[in-house]
């Protein structure tokens, strides 16, 4: 402990004298400030001497640290100097840096100071600061007093704080904020949020368009109840018939898990929009009018069907699979038919677990916004609106605050039901014992009745993304169906002239996008992975809040994440609007519950003794880590770096809040084509996407995957 | 002294349950110490305390005359067989037991001769490139000793390292243990379920029940002197009879029912006792006599070696185990008991 903790207070001392305090200007990596001895460059102990004294408050921090190890004999007496130290510090660090701001203070404390965003050196002090607070925890005994894990927890716990919990606050706070800034108060909130705009029950009427709140509810039932049932027939196709094209199914999992946002949306246009194939062939053949039946509730729900039944389906597959196929075996025995069996055995067995994915598929509905914002037209729903409410002609961040509030509870009030309702009902018949049974096939009935809705379906699907490769290489779909490469030289033209020139209009988001996301999706995995270690492997107290808060940013939409970072990271004390480095955060924090899952998942599967006996043959938590617990779970790993770096690049709801014009991301150069109407570039930028995740996919399988293989061949030749 | 192990009031609470009273025990170095009971009684979790592996609520713990209370489980000087072996199974076997010395650092050459020398030493030689998945269950057992004694640890630990054997194999292994035990001078602590086992192998056994120990010794003296019922019937079956000591000076009388005893015992207190009879005690004859108890045959069970009955009496259903050559009974037979009064044991009602 006393090596542990003189080690943090030193690196925090440097980073305190040395390092630049705030933001330099061109980032940090490129140290082109070590070059520029100028105000921006000057440490905190140069401030602090010079003209900002309050920046002698984090040095305080370590104060208590130093008297502990300089004075202390007693390991406990040294574990409460620097509990006292960390938490000290970081107390000042924050009240420092919430007070003083860009552009004032607050509470009128202080008057006329003025601060940028905090930088290295703050990063390196409050990391230091945070470290000596859990290295005294440890030593105070918790964790089994091992320092790697406290420091594992207590750096958690921050990122999820920062990143997660104190953009959250502004949400609340902005909701309440009045007009022309005279500060808070419920006068303009309530009437708001009580708005006939957000809460209108007129369509159920039939006098008119229903406000945006129950638009969203009504889609998310809606949308749940669809994808369940169609879910539900395809996994039961999957897993308990003898259908000979599986493997089909199963690609046509992984697609929307590729699928940029508005690529379903626009090839539903592109078919039975008023211009549509489908719509003109009906037109043609029988008269029909051409409609704009698409752009609204039925074409939203539409397009999500589409994008979320093979999430439904892979959740379900797990939950069929579930069922123990002994107890599908005693019924038998017991003299009940296949029918009666599934009925009364394998249907309840299954409950839960149908809940479990018609509430992923309403929080999927709810959060969704490339779909509602291609084709809503008059429907409008939370998203979307919180999108108009921030970039629309009037920004009216107040309204964006209250509607994301709504849309948080909505969501929010779907996951709590999740845990709280199916936390406890866990009917989960697979043990670790082997179960050499076989699960009952589907009797004829419910078999036809299962091919009849999924059979068609799956060949909707599959003929929708042949067209969207299709449509990428036609002048203009419904018009002009000539052959043509115009879309795709535009977005990614090369110029061999003096050396390779990307001319095309595509290429400075295309490798943006695929360096963010090679960037963030390691991170993500490594944070999800830790997490998991953590709530699998370790016992804390404050474990099961630590686990919630970790999950609650799955259950937070995009949008509502996107405006609550413009809100809070769009100044000072943390002023990341515009960096690359706020699109690598939110993507970590975005996918981190996906990691989370995984991990948790792959971790189960390994026995706890394997790193309790590394642990006794003198191994550290760390050493158990890397030698033990990561090799294990290569194929988790893999999953969740994989996830991680496809959803960074097909993300767009949290994105297109965030992007600037140095850091444009694909998707919101897609949301600008489409908005602009060029369908052709934006699909074909689409299919260059899509081609690029799947190589990705495939390369990150061959390098990881590479080493299991080598195992298996040395089993083999022994 | 090095390779002791001491517990001073040590407790351990998992929320509201508790799954340790405080606790007081001495192991000396070089013995191998048994932890016995039923599940549940708080043996695995007074192993893991040593290891290190659960911290205590209260309390001290020593290992080798040195405070570990607060000390992680990887810097103790002990180490762990696990019950489903915990080998890595990602690693070779040699790999698995070098794994201890090179997380120390120690330098190649070295962990590979004291890893090859640990495997000579349970019977492994040669295996050491194999994985573990190619090793039959009594061999990853072996494997699994085999990594925990090359670190030369203070206190060698062993949690059920049987249970997942067939019943013949456990018998060879748990021998093995012994004698590497014995051989390395190990203290060792060693947790099973099984009383036999533990008779087997250990110099002392502590019994352990509902979280406290039940009682310690040696495994004769618990055979032959049970502190309480629950000792008597645990170690080696018993039938409890209730009785009550009339009075004790150099012998004892008992009122059984409405017979007399004296039985060749001193100092038991008057009042409300049980009577300890082993089945193996119980001899069955044909033929009545005033001091023989007449029982009826309910069941009987020939099993080769012995013949176990399930008798029902006036003292109540009695479990009597006889020779297979003695006089054979069928249920429903009337039979008469006798045993010898030099046999039984009293304990506490």
């Amino acid at each position: 402990m006393r090596r542990t903790a003189g080690l943090w207070l030193l690196i925090g001392l440097l980073g305190y004298a040395l390092l630049p305090w705030y933001m330099v200007s061109g980032g940090f990596w490129s140290f082109g400030w070590l070059f520029r001895p100028e105000e921006e460059t000057r440490s905190a102990l140069v401030w602090a001497a010079s003209s900002r004294p309050w920046l002698w408050l984090p040095l305080a921090g370590f104060v208590p640290a130093a008297l502990a190890l300089g004075l202390a004999r007693a390991p406990l007496a040294l574990a409460r100097g620097l509990v006292a130290s960390g938490a000290l510090g970081l107390a000042l660090m924050a009240a420092q840096g919430l007070i003083i701001l860009g552009n004032g203070t607050r509470f009128g404390m202080m008057a006329g100071e003025t601060q940028p965003g905090m930088g290295a050196g703050a990063l390196v002090v409050a990391s230091a600061l945070l470290f000596l607070l859990t290295t005294g925890i440890s030593g105070l005994g918790r964790g089994r007093g091992d320092a790697f894990l406290t420091g594992m927890i207590g750096a958690i716990v921050a990122l999820v704080g920062v990143f997660v919990f104190y953009p959250m606050t502004f949400i609340l706070i902005r909701a309440f904020e009045l007009k022309g800034g005279a500060g808070l108060g419920l006068s303009e909130f309530l009437p708001r949020f009580l708005s006939p705009e957000i809460w209108s029950p007129a369509c159920l009427t039939g006098l008119g368009n229903c406000g945006a709140a129950l638009n969203s509810l009504l889609l998310g039932l809606a949308t749940a109840t669809g994808t369940t049932v169609l879910g539900l027939a395809f996994a039961l196709i999957f897993t308990r018939t003898d259908f000979r094209a599986k493997r089909l199914l199963r690609v046509l999992t992984i697609l929307p898990i590729i699928t940029p946002p508005f690529v379903i949306g626009l090839a539903l246009i592109l078919l039975f929009g008023r211009a549509g194939t489908i719509t003109e062939f009906f037109a043609d053949a029988f008269g029909w009018e051409k409609t704009r039946w698409l752009y609204g509730f039925w074409g939203v729900w539409l397009a999500q069907m589409l994008s979320f039944t093979p999430i439904a389906f892979l959740v379900l597959i797990g939950v069929v699979e579930g069922v123990s196929p002994s107890m599908e075996e005693a019924s038998q025995t017991l003299d009940a038919d296949r029918w009666q069996t599934f009925r009364l055995i394998s249907l309840p067995l299954m409950r839960p677990g149908l809940a479990n994915a018609f509430l992923l598929g309403f929080i999927e509905s709810l959060a969704d916004f490339g779909n509602p914002l291609v084709l809503g037209g008059n429907f409008n729903v939370l998203s979307t609106e919180i999108y108009f409410a921030i970039v629309g002609t009037v920004a009216d961040p107040a309204h964006a605050a209250i509607l994301s509030m709504i849309l948080l509870s909505l969501t929010l009030g779907a996951f709590l039901a999740q845990r709280r309702w199916l936390g406890r009902k866990n009917y989960a018949t697979v043990t670790g014992k082997g179960d050499s049974g076989r699960n009952a096939a589907l009797n004829d009935g419910l078999r036809w009745a299962c091919y009849a809705l999924a059979l068609p379906w799956a060949a909707f699907t599959l003929i929708l993304y042949a067209l969207i490769v299709f449509g990428s290489f036609v002048k203009l779909w419904g018009y002009d169906h000539t052959l043509t490469f115009e879309h795709y030289s535009r977005a990614f033209g090369i110029v061999l002239r003096n050396g390779i020139h990307f001319t095309g209009s595509g290429w400075d988001s295309f490798f943006t996008t695929l360096t963010i996301a090679a960037i963030a999706a390691p991170l993500t995995a490594a944070v999800g992975l830790a997490t998991a270690y953590l709530l699998v492997r370790q016992k804390f107290t404050g474990k099961d809040a630590f686990e919630f808060s970790t999950m609650l940013s799955f259950a937070i939409p995009g949008t509502v994440i996107g405006v609550a970072y413009v809100m809070a990271f769009n100044f000072p004390p943390i002023e990341l609007t515009g960096t690359g480095l706020i699109l690598i955060i939110v993507f970590i924090f975005r996918n981190m519950p996906v990691g989370v899952r995984g991990g948790i998942a792959a971790m189960s599967q390994l026995d706890r003794s394997l790193d309790e006996a590394s642990i006794t043959l003198g191994a550290s938590s760390a050493t158990t880590l890397r030698r033990v617990i990561l090799p294990l779970m290569g194929p988790a790993i893999l999953a969740a770096l994989t996830y991680a770096f496809v959803r960074a690049i097909t993300s767009v709801s949290a994105v297109i809040f965030l992007v600037s014009a140095r850091y444009n991301m694909a998707t919101s150069f897609i949301v600008g084509r489409v908005e602009n109407g060029e369908y052709g570039i934006a699909i074909a930028y689409a299919t260059v996407l899509i081609f690029t995740m799947l190589t990705a996919i495939l390369a990150l399988q061959l390098i990881i995957g590479r080493r299991r293989l080598r195992r298996a061949d040395r089993i083999d030749t022994q | 002294m090095k390779g002791s192990v001491r517990f001073e009031n040590v407790t351990k609470t998992f929320g509201d349950v508790v799954a340790l009273k405080p606790l007081s025990l001495d192991i000396a170095p070089g013995t191998l110490v048994t932890l016995l009971g039923p599940s549940g009684c708080g043996k695995t979790t007074t192993l893991r305390l040593i290891a290190g592996l659960e911290s205590a609520s209260t309390g001290r713990i020593l290992i080798g005359g040195e405070d570990v209370t607060h000390l992680s489980a990887t810097y103790r000087r002990v180490s762990m067989v696990f019950q489903s072996y915990a080998l890595f199974p990602h690693m070779t076997v040699l790999e698995n037991v070098g794994y201890g010395l090179s997380v120390k650092g120690l330098p190649r050459a070295e962990i590979r001769d004291r890893a090859e020398a640990g495997l000579e030493t349970v019977g492994l030689k040669g295996f050491g490139a194999r994985l573990p998945s190619e090793l039959s269950g009594g061999q990853q057992q072996r494997v699994a000793v085999a990594r925990a004694i090359v670190l030369e640890p203070e206190v060698l630990l062993l949690d059920e390292p049987l249970s997942n054997l067939d019943a013949k194999l456990r018998r060879h292994v748990r021998e093995e243990i012994r004698q590497i035990q014995q051989r390395l001078g190990l203290t060792a602590v060693y947790v099973t379920h099984d009383q036999e086992e533990a008779m087997a192998v250990s110099d002392r056994i502590i019994v352990m029940r509902n979280a406290e120990i039940a009682q310690e010794g040696s495994p004769h003296d618990l055979y032959d002197r049970p502190a309480n019922g629950f000792i008597a019937d645990f170690i080696g079956d018993a039938n409890l009879i209730e009785v009550s000591v009339l009075n004790s000076a150099d012998s004892t009388d008992i009122a059984l029912g409405n017979r007399r005893l004296t039985l060749p015992l001193r100092g038991a207190s008057q009042g409300p006792a049980r009577l300890v009879l082993r089945p193996h005690h119980l001899r069955l004859a044909a033929e009545p006599a005033p001091d023989r108890i007449p029982a009826e045959v309910t069941s009987a069970a020939w099993l080769g070696n012995s013949v176990q009955y399930l008798l029902s009496s006036e003292m109540g259903t009695l479990f009597a185990i006889t020779d297979p050559r003695a006089q054979a009974f069928r249920r429903g037979d009337t039979v008469h008991l006798t045993f010898d009064p030099a046999d039984l044991r009293l304990v506490p009602a």
